[in-house]
């Protein structure tokens, strides 16, 4: 069991923005019938949204070793039934009005909106016992790589960030992130450990309705991905006057540094804590955090490691660097590490293939007094808007509908270079399998792609391509 | 050119869609008006029209109808 609840009884643990709210006594009861009626180690697709139907049945499952699979709800529904047919969940847990998209389903419990569908699927395959959750790499390419989250993996990230963020019951965070999305979800299980009330909406930080919920609910903290923080900044988040408001997170990507010295000032002068954070789902959720007395003085850092865990600096030959300010792959130790990854069913019987030491893939330096910077990255990840892109699934996805293509960027700017010349219908397609905004991609025309001997594209080729024209 | 024109322009080119069809537009009615696309059609109209819009207008910005109403606070006439 994850949380206990019911020594908060009637302390109300979410509150929603159309009014809905639910008590830790009744979370606790509603685990109860939900352990009536499926059987333990059963696989459970969430389809997610930020409400109190979502929340309480992710937590039933969490609590009753059901081992839950978070989805978008926008998720693009032919990626979702591919999804479906590689993991055969025993149930579906969705919003009440999506019931009827999922036929072949029997309905056998609904509860705050939420419905609980039957497979046809029995316990198709084993899990290992002390696998916890499942998450996806990428929530919007429908990748059917997953990240292994184990009991102990949970528990110990939520007590690590309770203790470095001084989280207690008098908090009220509203939710700016989904939470089947590692960091969003972190939010809601820290803040439920720490009897907090969360402030669920699902309306975006661009909408009246979400400043009105935020103010007239009081929330004490808010958490954002880097293009979070340029919306804020857009929205003159400096010149809005919330009382309430005592803290702000960040992680979810590279803030920059303009961004991090503007936010970091801003908190300094109104007496507000500012934590710059960094992690990966990977890890659970976190792995290290500036602390917010050091905020200012430390720009473009992603801090220590959090309490338990431990990073190190690796050089080409897998040998630790210990000279302050030498750049190499950034590799963390602690009990949040995961895992492993599954690819399929079968995989969801594997047990711990990480042994506690997860090799970030970003490059990093640690400067004299031991604070840690990203300095690049080793893999073909780039962010849009917040949601991490594999490159190369990418360039999988858009083989569907053409025959060749490459794929590179950086984050916010997605780079997709193609011989043909229907680009239009590429850009619809990609937008609407990643549900990301089309202005996140731009399409580029190549007379071919090139490629080495051995059939790797060849990136750098590309850009001289470009140059040429 | 007109200010409607110009107006309806502006959804055209940030959501890439037909510059005669916009008419009823309304925030996530369509996939390309997201957060996303909700701040570049508020700095293409802040730029087309020369003026810095206050918060509370940006997030009631909801729908092609309503900046029409907000606009008029600009002195940004479109009819």
């Amino acid at each position: 069991m994850i949380w206990i609840f019911d020594k908060f009884k009637q302390k109300i643990a979410a509150i929603s923005d159309t009014g809905e709210s639910i008590t830790y006594d009744q979370l606790n009861k509603f685990g109860e019938r939900i352990g009536c009626i499926l059987k333990e180690r059963s696989l459970v697709f969430c389809v997610c949204t930020n409400t109190v139907g979502s929340l309480s049945g992710y937590t039933a499952f969490l609590n009753n070793r059901m081992v839950p699979l978070l989805l978008d709800m926008k998720l693009d529904r032919t990626l979702l039934a591919r999804l479906i047919h590689i993991y055969k969940p025993d149930y579906l847990w969705v919003p009440q009005d999506l019931s009827f998209e999922f036929t072949g389903t029997v309905n056998e419990f609904s509860g705050y909106g939420y419905c609980l569908l039957k497979t046809s699927f029995d316990q198709a395959y084993p899990l290992y016992e002390q696998l916890g959750l499942l998450l996806s790499t990428s929530g919007s390419t429908g990748s059917p790589k997953l990240v292994r989250q184990s009991y102990e993996n949970i528990k110990a990230n939520i007590s690590s960030i309770i203790a470095y963020l001084e989280l207690d019951s008098a908090e009220r965070p509203i939710t700016t992130l989904p939470m089947n999305f590692t960091y969003g979800l972190s939010v809601i299980h820290t803040h439920l450990e720490a009897g907090a009330t969360i402030l669920l909406t699902t309306k975006t930080l661009m909408q009246k309705e979400f400043w009105t919920f935020l103010r007239s609910q009081g929330a004490t903290s808010l958490a954002g991905v880097p293009y979070t923080y340029e919306i804020l900044k857009r929205l003159r988040f400096f010149d809005m006057e919330l009382p309430g408001l005592k803290t702000l997170t960040q992680a979810g990507g590279k803030l920059s540094t303009e961004l991090h010295e503007r936010f970091a000032q801003y908190a300094q002068k109104t007496g507000r804590r500012f934590y710059v954070m960094y992690g990966q789902t990977e890890a659970t959720a976190r792995m290290s955090y500036l602390p917010y007395q050091r905020v200012l003085d430390k720009i473009g850092s992603i801090g220590i490691p959090i309490p338990g865990g431990s990073f190190s600096i690796l050089d080409d030959c897998g040998k630790e660097i210990s000279v302050p300010d030498s750049v190499g792959e950034l590799v963390y130790q602690g009990k949040n590490v995961t895992l492993g990854y599954a690819e399929r069913g079968e995989d969801l019987a594997k047990g711990d293939e990480n042994g506690g030491i997860l090799f970030t893939g970003d490059l990093a330096r640690r400067d004299k007094d031991g604070y840690y910077y990203i300095a690049g990255r080793k893999k073909r990840i780039i962010k849009l808007f917040g949601n991490r892109i594999n490159l190369d699934e990418t360039e999988h996805l858009l083989k569907e509908i053409v025959e060749d293509c490459a794929c590179t960027g950086e984050d916010n700017h997605l780079l997709i270079y193609v011989t043909g010349n229907d680009h239009n219908r590429l850009l619809r397609f990609i937008s609407e399998k990643t549900g990301i905004n089309p202005s996140g991609f731009e399409i580029r025309k190549v007379d071919y792609i090139p490629r080495n001997e051995a059939g790797k594209i060849l990136y750098s080729g590309l850009e001289s391509q470009m140059g040429v024209k | 050119m007109t200010n409607l024109e110009r107006y309806l322009n502006i959804f055209a080119d940030t959501f890439g869609i037909d510059p005669s069809k916009p008419a009823d537009l309304e925030y996530q009615s369509i996939k390309e008006w997201d957060s996303v696309g909700h701040m570049g059609l508020i700095a293409g109209i802040e730029d087309a029209f020369h003026i810095m819009m206050d918060t509370d207008d940006i997030i009631d910005f909801s729908s092609l109808e309503k900046g029409k109403q907000i606009l008029r606070k600009y002195d940004v006439i479109i009819d």
